[in-house]
């Protein structure tokens, strides 16, 4: 028999221990999300960061070390992501006929995602680098966080603020449209992708196939036009 | 398959980046697949066992970029409360703002559509 803190060690130092609990913890989140009917407080992706970030903490793990293990997960956003085109591709006839509805729910959504969330910022007296982090909040990762260095902000931080937003966009979506009495799947899962990126198009396509093709093509505008409404409205209420 | 969806990402990643684009690479490959299965139908049907096995797992896909907002509580506790607020607030509206401008809009040009309606028929 070895030493346990043997096999620790090794296990702590490869890829295995952290790829396999991130599967574990996820398998974990979405039995539960299941469970409770698949409703939207019960969100897979906040389900599974909960244990793993207290496995880390109770073993004292960095998250550089975690990340080596899943990264392979992490890596599979990319082909995810072009995956859309699939759904996109299928429904190609009625995006072309709700051309105009997306290009006004584009311009109410992206504007008013960054405009109110600098405007709120302010009025806390937040500035400066966060202030740059937070303006592209609602586009997803990988441009948010290259929108936020062009704009002198924190990619850091920048990362962790959109996984803040889709979460909660994805677990307030459904009541708060519910409640608005929006029954138009292309309006719910267009609107959710702009304002909350590529979680909130898992939600949308949790719940309806159409949601979650217009959720795509939401996230994929918005990253385009929040690149471009991001430095104007910094200089705009930064200032 | 997954040899395509990777060859568009890479590709994708290889047009934004040599154009300096502001679109990242996935969503340059997103667009330039689209064009492809319109010129090749059966390119559709080639990827969709893997496009639609990807997608019903988008969210696991979330978890570790998830997990990395614990490399920044500190940073966040500062400013937590403005942050908290302004993330929220402005994510109501905004799905809000989008949603009403889309039904509006699509009401305005009569490009409604019956039958992607929520509960349809329940009522």
């Amino acid at each position: 028999m070895s030493d346990p803190a043997l096999i620790w060690s090794y296990l702590a130092q490869g890829p295995l221990l952290w790829l396999t609990a991130t599967l574990v913890a996820y398998l974990a989140g979405d039995a539960i999300f299941r469970a409770a009917g698949r409703s939207s407080w019960a969100n897979p992706v906040l389900l599974a960061v909960i244990p793993l970030a207290l496995l880390l903490w109770l073993t004292g793990t960095d998250y550089a070390t975690y990340f080596e293990g899943a990264q392979f997960v992490h890596f599979m956003l990319g082909p995810a992501t072009v995956a859309l085109a699939l759904p996109l591709y299928d429904n190609l006839p009625r995006v072309r006929r709700a051309a105009l509805p997306m290009l006004a729910s584009l311009l109410a959504g992206s504007g008013m995602a960054v405009l109110s969330a600098l405007a709120l910022a302010r009025t806390f007296g937040i500035e400066g680098s966060v202030l740059a982090s937070l303006a592209p909040k609602s586009t997803t990762a990988p441009v948010a966080i290259g929108i936020a260095e062009k704009l002198g902000g924190q990619p850091t931080l920048t990362a962790s603020l959109v996984l803040l937003t889709g979460i909660f966009g994805a677990i307030v979506v459904t009541p708060l449209l519910n409640a608005l009495r929006l029954r138009d799947w292309r309006a719910r899962g267009f609107a959710v992708g702009v304002a909350a990126h590529g979680i909130g198009t898992a939600r949308a396509f949790q719940v309806n196939a159409t949601a979650g093709a217009f959720s795509g093509i939401g996230m994929g505008l918005n990253a385009v036009l929040t690149a471009i409404i991001a430095p104007l409205a910094l200089q705009w209420l930064g200032g | 398959m997954l040899a395509i969806i990777l060859g568009f990402q890479l590709a994708g990643e290889v047009i934004s980046r040599s154009l300096d684009l502001p679109l990242p690479g996935p969503v340059a490959g997103l667009i330039g697949l689209v064009g492809a299965c319109i010129l090749r139908p059966r390119l559709a049907d080639a990827i969709r066992p893997t496009a639609t096995g990807l997608l019903s797992h988008l969210s696991l896909f979330f978890v570790p970029a998830g997990v990395g907002i614990v490399a920044h509580l500190d940073l966040l506790r500062t400013h937590g409360i403005g942050l908290a607020v302004a993330v929220m607030a402005s994510t109501v509206l905004a799905i809000a703002a989008g949603a009403l401008a889309f039904t509006a809009v699509a009401r305005l040009t009569g490009t409604e559509e019956p039958q992607a309606l929520k509960d349809q028929g329940r009522e």
